[in-house]
């Protein structure tokens, strides 16, 4: 295969990026803008940054051209997209295009929103890679032009292309692969002219998902899926109780299990080394480990949100505030109150986590896994075997899920698996398997989030101030991140959809308090938002029902300066019928809107409630996501945001009993099933705004969307989550 | 040694008989269509055919398996397949994928048995395979295509 350009700019040859990669560091400072990508001057940023060819385009001999995917492809479908995005630069016919996922290299691959890391998460994929994926395929189109021109001896002006062909008038043609060789001795131009919308061939378009194919018939290898020559899987005994380590092991009668190569204890557990999965599972339960609590987190989820509740009375930290809200609610005509707790959530992915690492004969090391922060990953892979960066080689595989769990601040799983590897020698290729029960009792939650908020109405009904306070454990504080995300003790991301709401409050004060506790917690697909929106959007719906407004309208007065957050609103609105719905005993719509990570959603939930349950029978959304790169992928996310979302609006949580977690395998977290999927509409306002992202903007909507139906049916208010259906009584 | 007979290959295996199937397949013939989720048959994801039936291959011991015809993602065939396969792909299905296999084998053994199945008869038979992508809708429209198809 031919690399377009192997002359004027290296094209990441092992040495080009091997030397790029700060060497040993573990902690990196990190920037990430979730929100850059719709400001215009972070687009402007974006848009001036240099053609880069030879970093994301391979023409091969038999005209497939294959774009180098510096992100993880855990579902959303971005390696369609951004293949989309090239191939139609460089007009590139469809069904020559293949993608690869890139090395680790944060010189080339770096997130473009997140500094100078290569990682995947706050929907920037897509976002990110707009003008740096066009002018890539916008040069590699022009230096095949050029290299047609002269084999032609013709003006370039006079060569068109178009579905992989390269044209002249006087009938000339060529295909992209006979022209690659030469193409790639031409120089790299720096600003190519992109083409303007009316020039797109594929970009808004629905072309079928690059990956459909191999995931349709076993051939698609996901990180569980590696078999290196001589592997050896492992499984880990962690202690039941986050913090706890090991104190004594017996480990002889596992040791005498046939195919068990080793037991070693790591600093995360005991590690049992065997020929097979099934062999380490049984010789895992043969262990006999006595744990040392007396660093671990012993308190039960009960207790820590009841202390939670009483922290929330107290003084916060002030993350945003206008006017004073005391003072607007002790003189208002009418003082609204609401509490709203949210539990621990796994993200309970497909595919369990696991990686691999093998050990080269010269000292170096090759990670196979679902990579989500490469230059976190490596860095840690590397601290953890003792080498240099330069000798750890990332091979980013299909995940098979993730929503947020596989993107760790610390690595954990690869640290894990490197342990496992030095205390082992290196003698074979590790593969590290967590099983579902590991995987789900392992901790790095949702952060068990309470909130108290209230507001005051005038006679009118205007609102005349808004306090509300926010208790969890931040994620940010002490991750590599915190530099950039957390300002005077604030995360953003525990606060970021509430304390900067769109609507427009005369007076309000946001606090937060950060909870001390052992769980580990993290991102789960759309962060913060995942609890900020639905307390936003239920009390707001409060708020609307108190003043006697419909509650779309009532919506729509407070967000005349957020007009794409009002667009997707009255869209979702009217196609779900919103002015026309009757009232039908224990029927309801309930609206919800919602920016996040830069995209804006909306929708409307059909939902039948009553003593004998609830059944959401049908979704409207709405989205504007600027430029729908793959309108079908969007409608797919927002469908797929649905189906995942739903099981934690119903019925999920996670709890911890003495510090022992209760839950830890899907009959006791029960994800949505088929029966219960309603019928999901997506609608997508028609933008030439720079696109932004869709895998995390559909959660935020649905649960407060379906707590307002459930309000509609039977003026009944659930507030927390999951909702206590136990608590409906017969609408 | 057991035998297996596996997508239309006797093999020879080396494995107690109390090793699932699951894990014969994917360890011990290396063969990773079929996939791994829960190890408790709460998922669907090892689903495979067992006789021409979706058995949850986590939950069958190799032991048990004798003499009967095991069909895989990788090896199922057909007319219904095919129908299923092109569906999938027809209407993109897929998301992370990961639990596909698993849709696709107990989709295709629906279609066996009812060639024109309703909304309820698909929930019938799907409820017990898990997408954590939430890919539901386009399963069930899916399922619909290829009926129609093989119609």
């Amino acid at each position: 295969m031919l690399k377009l350009d192997l002359t004027t700019a290296p094209a990441p040859s092992r040495r080009a990026f091997l030397t790029g990669a700060a060497a040993g560091a573990v902690l990196l400072a990190f920037r990430l803008d979730l929100k850059g990508a719709r400001a215009a001057e972070g687009s402007d940023a974006l848009a001036k940054m240099p053609a880069q060819p030879n970093a994301f385009v391979r023409i091969a001999a038999d005209d497939t051209v294959t774009v180098m995917i510096k992100h993880l492809d855990m579902g959303q479908g971005n390696t369609t997209g951004l293949a989309t995005i090239l191939a139609d630069e460089l007009d590139a016919d469809w069904s020559q295009m293949r993608v690869a996922f890139a090395p680790a290299d944060a010189k080339l691959y770096a997130n473009l929103l997140m500094g100078p890391v290569q990682g995947t998460g706050g929907s920037t994929a897509i976002a990110n890679s707009w003008f740096q994926l066009r002018k890539a395929g916008a040069a590699a189109r022009a230096m095949l032009v050029a290299a047609a021109a002269e084999k032609w001896d013709v003006p370039a002006g006079e060569i068109s292309v178009a579905k992989g062909v390269v044209r002249h008038a006087s009938g000339k043609q060529a295909r992209f692969g006979e022209l690659a060789e030469a193409a790639a001795a031409k120089p790299v131009p720096q600003d190519p002219r992109l083409k303007t919308p009316a020039e797109w061939t594929l970009i808004g378009q629905r072309v079928p998902r690059i990956d459909s194919a191999a995931k349709t018939d076993g051939s698609a290898i996901y990180s569980l899926d590696i078999r290196r020559p001589g592997q050896v899987t492992a499984l880990v005994a962690h202690p039941p109780r986050f913090g706890a380590s090991v104190k004594s092991v017996d480990s002889a009668a596992a040791r005498k299990m046939p195919g068990v190569l080793d037991i070693v204890t790591i600093p995360t557990g005991v590690a049992v080394i065997a020929r097979d999965t099934w062999t380490a599972m049984k010789a895992r339960e043969a262990l006999k480990i006595a744990w040392d609590d007396s660093a671990a987190e012993t308190r039960s989820s009960d207790t820590i949100l009841a202390e939670y509740r009483e922290t929330a009375k107290t003084p916060g930290l002030v993350a945003s505030q206008a006017g004073d809200a005391e003072a607007g609610i002790k003189g208002a005509a009418k003082v609204l109150e609401a509490e709203f707790s949210f539990p621990y959530l796994a993200h309970a992915a497909m595919e369990p986590l696991n990686a691999t690492i093998e050990r080269a004969a010269d000292g170096s090391f090759d990670v196979f896994a679902g990579c989500q922060l490469q230059t976190v990953e490596q860095a840690v892979v590397a601290a953890t075997l003792g080498v240099t960066t330069d000798k750890v080689r990332l091979h980013t595989q299909w995940a098979g899920g993730s929503f947020g769990r596989r993107a760790t601040p610390g690595a954990d799983y690869f640290a894990e698996a490197a342990a496992i590897v030095k205390a082992w020698n290196g003698k074979a290729p590790v593969h590290l398997v967590w099983t579902r029960e590991d995987d789900m009792a392992g901790g790095y939650y949702r952060p068990q989030v309470f909130h108290t908020v209230k507001a005051g109405l005038d006679a009118k009904g205007q609102i005349t101030g808004w306090r509300h306070a926010m208790v969890g454990k931040s994620i940010m504080i002490g991750s590599p991140f915190e530099a950039m995300l957390v300002k005077n003790g604030i995360d953003s991301t525990t606060v970021e959809g509430a304390s900067d709401t769109p609507y427009a409050l005369p007076a309000y004060r946001f606090e937060v308090h950060n909870a001390r506790e052992g769980v580990p917690v993290l991102w789960w697909r759309s962060v913060g938002h995942t609890h900020t929106a639905h307390v936003m959007e239920v009390f707001i719906d409060e708020l609307a029902h108190a003043t006697g407004s419909d509650p779309v309208a009532y919506r729509l007065s407070l967000l005349t300066r957020a007009p794409r957050l009002s667009g997707v609103l009255r869209l979702a609105a009217e196609k779900a019928g919103w002015s026309d719905k009757g009232s039908e005993k224990g029927r309801g719509l309930g609206v919800a809107v919602h920016e996040s990570f830069g995209s804006y959603v909306a929708m409307v939930a059909d939902v039948t409630a009553g003593e004998s349950g609830v059944k959401v029978s049908r979704i409207v959304a709405a989205v504007d996501v600027g430029v729908a790169v793959n309108p079908d992928v969007v409608r797919a996310q927002v469908e797929g945001a649905v189906g995942f979302a739903l099981s934690a609006v119903l019925r999920n949580r996670i709890t911890l009993k003495d510090g022992v977690v209760q839950e830890t395998n899907f009959d006791s977290y029960q994800p949505t099933r088929i029966s219960e999927m309603p019928r999901v509409e997506v609608h997508i306002v028609p933008s030439e705004v720079a696109p932004t992202g869709i895998g995390e903007p559909g959660v935020p909507v649905l649960a407060p969307a379906i707590s307002n139906a459930i309000f509609a049916a039977t003026g009944q208010r659930l507030r927390s989550l999951p909702l206590d259906l136990s608590s409906l009584r017969g609408a | 040694m057991l035998t297996l007979n596996l997508n239309g290959v006797v093999r020879e295996v080396d494995a107690d008989p109390d090793m699932p199937l699951l894990w014969v397949i994917r360890d011990r013939l290396d063969m990773t269509g079929t996939k791994y989720g829960c190890g408790i048959a709460q998922c669907g994801a090892c689903t495979v055919h067992m006789d021409g039936q979706p058995v949850r291959s986590c939950q069958t011991r190799i032991g048990d398996v004798g003499e009967a015809k095991i069909t895989t993602i990788e090896g199922v065939e057909g007319k219904v397949a095919d129908a299923v396969k092109a569906a999938w792909r027809g209407l993109d299905v897929v998301q992370c994928g990961y639990c596909q296999s698993g849709q696709i084998m107990s989709a295709i053994g629906l279609l066996s048995d009812n060639p024109k199945p309703t909304d309820a008869d698909i929930d019938g038979a799907m409820d017990g395979n898990v997408c954590r992508c939430g890919t539901y809708q386009r399963i069930r429209a899916a399922i619909h295509e290829a009926a129609r198809s093989l119609a």
